[in-house]
């Protein structure tokens, strides 16, 4: 079974490669979405709405009748993991001194704040960074999105963020590799999976209302969670909370010279 | 020669001064103005009123204080230049209609909303962007809302966007849009088919 999903992996792999270095290279500067597999994700956009309903939502819903300080215990642990793919990012994208901070904020929260349930790290002056990924790093250096990519389960990613998920899976996660990769007494393979569900749920629920207003006021969802999407990462690699293309003004100015 | 430097830095210092004092005017016209709005809107939002006349009241304040025209225009796009002005015109419409329900609707959610406004950042004559944020409830964590405003009237600012953590809604419109019409073979009346099947819902 293990062999089985390390083939599909690896042909999955392939094929995105070919295809990032085919698209990618070209187009780092390209505005327009370049959604080259739009039926295929289409129809996977369908099925994971279809499993949202059936799963992810009636989950979320559920989960935020726990008394807050679960659910925020349950985000800290999530967040405090995150950051053994965030250092290696900082790290590859040139920001010492970021990883220096997410790294003590690691080791605080991980011994004082219990595994990460609390945050003693910020009240000892050190905040909450950005997280990183391998995807943002790429993106960083200059490499384009490629293709716009409907994962299923998943859901949206592109072809440099899919390599870049990809690379966690395969050496870039210390938590992949402690838990999945290698037999280790305290953790076991399912817990790798069970953060990764987590993190689902923990993001779900905290845009609930905010799903359902973009799902009821959208012509076309599908586009409209692709926009939102696209922009985000373009938002995070530029490590920006406000820019945005419509924040250039050249945007606008065409309204008035027509 | 000792006139001339006194003169000089007399014009310097008026023009350093007017220009400041401009600046404040319209920082505080762009500021106030999101400050009422949201203020008013607040106030129905968290009123005992059904939400038809809520509805009723957040079309009002969409009417007055948004740029619906100018976002109309600009989320066509690249098929903006495509279209005659009578498709230009039929398309502002149903356009304003779209927008005002899917205002209305979207805002009528928020029942206890508290916009908080925090800075603003003025980028020319032109565009100033406000900042600000939704404070957060036990349900959902603070959200930080930027708009963009349309200040060529200083007396009448009109709202083009508004950028929520960072994602802009007026260019999520535009893309929705012109995946329609991509997808229609680049026929703009599938947009409008669209647009009016959601006001008729």
């Amino acid at each position: 079974m293990n062999i089985c999903m390390h083939k599909v992996l690896k042909q999955f792999l392939v094929v995105i490669l070919i295809q990032f270095l085919v698209v990618s290279m070209s187009s780092a500067k390209a505005e327009e979405v370049k959604d080259c597999f739009e039926k295929i994700n289409r129809t996977t956009f369908a099925f994971n709405m279809a499993l949202d309903k059936i799963l992810f939502k009636p989950i979320s819903k559920g989960y935020r009748y726990l008394p807050s300080p679960i659910r925020s215990g349950t985000s800290n642990a999530l967040n405090n993991l995150s950051n053994l793919v965030t250092v290696p990012n900082n790290l590859l994208q040139g920001d010492f001194k970021a990883a220096v901070s997410n790294s003590a904020r690691f080791l605080i929260n991980s011994t004082i704040g219990i595994l990460g349930l609390f945050d003693p790290a910020e009240s000892l002056g050190l905040s909450r960074l950005d997280k990183e990924d391998y995807g943002q790093s790429f993106g960083k250096m200059g490499i384009g999105e490629g293709c716009y990519l409907v994962l299923p389960v998943l859901g949206p990613s592109t072809a440099r963020d899919a390599i870049g998920s990809l690379i966690s899976m395969t050496g870039g996660d210390a938590w992949y590799n402690v838990t999945v990769k290698n037999n280790t007494t305290y953790v076991k393979e399912s817990d790798y999976y069970y953060s990764k569900a987590m993190q689902g749920v923990d993001f779900r629920a905290k845009n609930l209302e905010a799903f359902d207003s973009l799902e009821k006021n959208s012509v076309d969802f599908y586009a409209t969670v692709r926009s939102l999407y696209i922009q985000d990462r373009q938002r995070k690699i530029k490590n920006s909370k406000v820019k945005t293309d419509t924040m250039d003004d050249s945007d606008w100015d065409t309204l008035e010279s027509q | 020669m000792k006139n001339l430097i006194i003169k000089n830095i007399k014009i310097l210092l008026i023009l350093i001064c007017s220009f400041f004092s401009t600046n404040n005017i319209k920082a505080n016209t762009s500021s106030e103005f999101i400050n009422k709005i949201t203020e008013e809107a607040s106030t129905i939002l968290s009123s005992s009123e059904n939400d038809e006349i809520k509805i009723s009241k957040l079309i009002k304040i969409g009417k007055e204080s948004v740029d619906i025209n100018g976002l109309a225009l600009y989320t066509l796009g690249k098929h903006r230049k495509n279209l005659n002005d009578q498709q230009k015109s039929d398309f502002i419409k149903i356009f304003n209609l779209y927008f005002l329900k899917s205002f209305s609707n979207r805002l009528v959610e928020y029942k206890n909303a508290k916009i908080v406004v925090i800075s603003e950042d003025i980028k020319n004559e032109k565009y100033t962007i406000v900042k600000s944020k939704l404070l957060a409830t036990s349900k959902r964590p603070e959200v930080s809302i930027d708009w963009r405003v349309y200040t060529i009237d200083p007396n009448k600012p009109l709202i083009r966007d508004l950028i929520i953590e960072g994602l802009s809604l007026a260019r999520t419109q535009r893309e929705e849009f012109n995946s329609i019409i991509v997808n229609n073979k680049g026929d703009v009346n599938a947009l409008f088919s669209n647009l009016k099947e959601f006001v008729n819902k």
